[in-house]
């Protein structure tokens, strides 16, 4: 733009290389967008559906039981291998693990995101975003490491309940068989909590931002129209946040889907899908049984995103 | 028409065969160092004096040659198998369950020996091992090799176990506390080998000569033995500084591991010790390989003959508590290693060791063998509780 208002300024000579170009780009607007729309479409079209379509054709080949040799034969024999009961396992501890993740981080942050979006002001609004924000700051390891070490069994969370004299109620809890273990950190409420802190911010700023847009003048007309203050949040307040909630129910939901680190320092050590994948790639190369397991994710996802949608989440982007 | 192409296809399947070849052959000569050497490698293994400044084997060889040492750690050989193949990287420390994989996948290149000056410093028990030397030729320099023992906490054992029942048995501890949940084991499908070997011993008739040779019914005895197992453990170790980390705040009593866990725990002060039970132990035998596509051989084979003469296989095998494949580095005073400290490491009981190797199918001890891929996906189960 400004080459081009300057060139009729500058000596009528002839007109050096940059100066032409800048000329042609002017009179094709096309072709300006082109060339600045083209490398990161390619990015896009190339390195990463490029790459996600080569991993998931893989899922169509299958692995010689004997041999351990790929057979590059389209076959639906490695879907068939999901189905396996251990596979399955997997799969549907990920979805139990993702969804109650979800469910609780919702929980968790509506108060919170409540209180910021329409008590906090001034500096207390600023802390109370520093304060959400401060956890992403730091590496995602040393957060899960921390938590390895609060919830072990001679950790920060077993001394506080000795010294409360607790240590009957926590051992009781850890009975529980499924949700137990040995310690919090070797049990699957572990792998939960340690989830939960992770991803929660994820969920707070979508919410937030969807109570922010509520009208006071909604919450006070419903009082006038003498609605009890839980009647307003059910018929009122939720509804008109449930785009926030599910927005960030996407991040956590899937975030919890594919992570493969925390269930590896956290939890009993059996296998989520990220795990899965993470294995199978890497172990006598059965990377039809990967990539397999790669789609399922991306099967769930679609079908949540597609409610997700439908329940207008995405009316607000 | 036909004919023509048939013959052309023939043609390029001559010439791409004879190119295959081509790139398998091994250098006959050592050029200038390419200033730059990736190696993937155990952690502990490569060490430049930044966990602890006494410990440090590279950068006298970055002085040396100008090669600038990257490592890339691994915490499993499949971890490896799968960095090597992903490419990018020079050296391996393959362990014998990962070296035979990369040989037959291609991934590693044939050793020269005789670009190698110190060759023959090398242990005689381990300069033809079936790990490394495949059909007269060789793949690797013998590095480390060691047993996986039985590490123990020796608050609740007073005196050391003598079987490794005490993490695949249900029983009370000499503290008189129950062993479930105090227990752990590997996290790699290999550790199928481990219950494997406990069942020569306490189950003889099922008639297993080697704990990487099972046929369908040893199998089976070996999963039912892990299913047993798997109700005692609470987590299965990955990271050796996790390991470290349950040891010290989860209260373990029991778990197969490497002399390195053991090691730094004592040297943090904790109360452990470790031990080779009455049933011998598995272990490892890591050699030096070399990527088929190095970017950097002249570096690597510069790195292959340090491994021999330098400081490092003695200090080395004081850091991990491995022994070395040069015994004299036991005894010439290169480094910080005594005669008496490889005894302790078990430079003694090479013969009590079953060292890991690849399962196959066609096995040497009988007709046919349960293969690697399986022991990965019905390892996951039985993690997984099935």
């Amino acid at each position: 733009m400004t080459s081009a208002d300057t060139s009729p300024a500058s000596p009528v000579t002839a007109p050096d290389a940059a100066t032409r170009l800048s000329d042609i780009l002017w009179r094709r607007p096309r072709l300006l967008i082109a060339l600045l729309i083209g490398p990161p479409l390619a990015w896009l079209g190339i390195v990463y559906l490029g790459a996600l379509f080569a991993l998931l054709a893989q899922s169509f080949f299958s692995i010689d039981e004997f041999s351990g040799q790929i057979r590059y034969e389209l076959t639906l024999s490695t879907y068939a291998e999901l189905f396996r009961a251990y596979n399955l396992d997997i799969i549907l501890r990920t979805v139990a693990m993702a969804a109650s993740v979800t469910v609780a981080a919702a929980i968790v942050a509506f108060p919170i995101a409540y209180y910021a979006a329409r008590y906090a002001t001034g500096r207390w609004k600023a802390i109370f975003y520093l304060g959400i924000m401060l956890p992403l700051w730091s590496s995602y390891l040393v957060k899960v490491y921390a938590w390895k070490l609060i919830l072990a069994k001679e950790g920060i969370l077993g001394w506080l309940f000795e010294t409360l004299h607790l240590t009957w109620l926590l051992e009781a809890y850890l009975a529980i068989p499924g949700i137990g273990g040995n310690s919090l950190s070797v049990s699957w409420t572990g792998t939960f909590l340690v989830f939960l802190y992770v991803w929660l911010p994820f969920m707070i700023l979508p919410v937030q931002a969807a109570l922010e847009r509520v009208p006071p003048s909604m919450l006070e007309a419903s009082g006038d129209l003498g609605a009890r203050p839980g009647q307003t949040l059910r018929h009122v307040l939720i509804p008109l946040a449930l785009p926030g909630i599910i927005a960030g129910s996407i991040f956590t939901f899937s975030l919890t889907l594919g992570d493969y680190i925390v269930p590896q320092i956290v939890g009993t050590s059996a296998r989520m899908i990220g795990q899965a994948v993470y294995q199978y790639q890497g172990t006598a190369g059965n990377i039809p049984l990967a990539a397999a397991f790669a789609v399922v994710p991306i099967l769930i996802m679609a079908v949540y995103l597609w409610i997700a949608k439908r329940k207008g989440a995405f009316d607000a982007l | 028409m036909k004919k023509m192409l048939r013959g052309a296809t023939a043609m390029t399947l001559a010439l791409s065969v004879a190119q295959a070849a081509l790139a398998q052959e091994m250098m006959t000569e050592i050029g200038e160092g390419e200033g730059e050497l990736r190696i993937v490698a155990w952690p502990g293994y490569i060490e430049r004096g930044e966990t602890d400044e006494n410990f440090d084997w590279v950068t006298g060889f970055e002085e040396a040659t100008g090669c600038m040492v990257r490592v890339q750690t691994a915490n499993t050989s499949d971890e490896m198998v799968a960095l090597m193949n992903e490419g990018g990287f020079d050296l391996v420390t393959a362990s014998g369950d990962a070296s035979l994989r990369m040989v037959a996948g291609d991934r590693v290149q044939p050793i020269n020996i005789g670009l190698i000056p110190s060759w023959n410093m090398i242990d005689d028990r381990l300069k033809q091992a079936p790990w490394h030397y495949v059909d007269g030729t060789h793949y690797g320099v013998p590095y480390m090799w060691g047993p996986n023992v039985l590490m123990y906490s020796t608050e609740v054992f007073p005196e050391a176990p003598t079987s490794w029942s005490v993490v695949f048995e249900p029983q009370d501890l000499p503290d008189g506390q129950p062993n479930e949940g105090r227990v752990q084991a590997y996290d790699g499908p290999i550790h199928i080998a481990d219950a494997a070997l406990y069942l020569m011993t306490h189950q003889p008739d099922l008639g297993i000569e080697s704990p990487y040779e099972l046929n369908q019914e040893q199998y089976d005895a070996a999963l039912d033995l892990l299913r047993q197992q798997r109700t005692l453990v609470s987590r299965y170790w990955h990271d050796a500084f996790i390991q470290i980390d349950d040891f010290q705040n989860e209260g373990m009593a029991a778990s197969g591991s490497w002399p390195f866990q053991v090691n730094l725990l004592q040297g943090g002060g904790a109360p452990v010790a470790s031990t080779i039970p009455e049933e011998g132990a598995t272990g490892w035998a890591d050699t030096t390989m070399m990527h088929s596509e190095a970017d950097h051989p002249n570096c690597a084979y510069m790195w292959m003959e340090h491994t021999l003469t330098s400081n490092l296989m003695s200090d080395l095998s004081v850091w991990f508590g491995a022994n070395p494949a040069v015994p004299d580095a036991c005894t010439d005073g290169r480094g910080m290693q005594t005669a008496e400290g490889c005894t302790t490491n078990g430079f003694d009981d090479f013969e009590r060791i079953r060292f890991w190797q690849t399962p196959v199918t066609q096995c040497d001890s009988q007709e046919q063998c349960v293969p690697y891929y399986r022991w990965v996906s019905d390892y996951i189960g039985v993690i997984g509780g099935r």
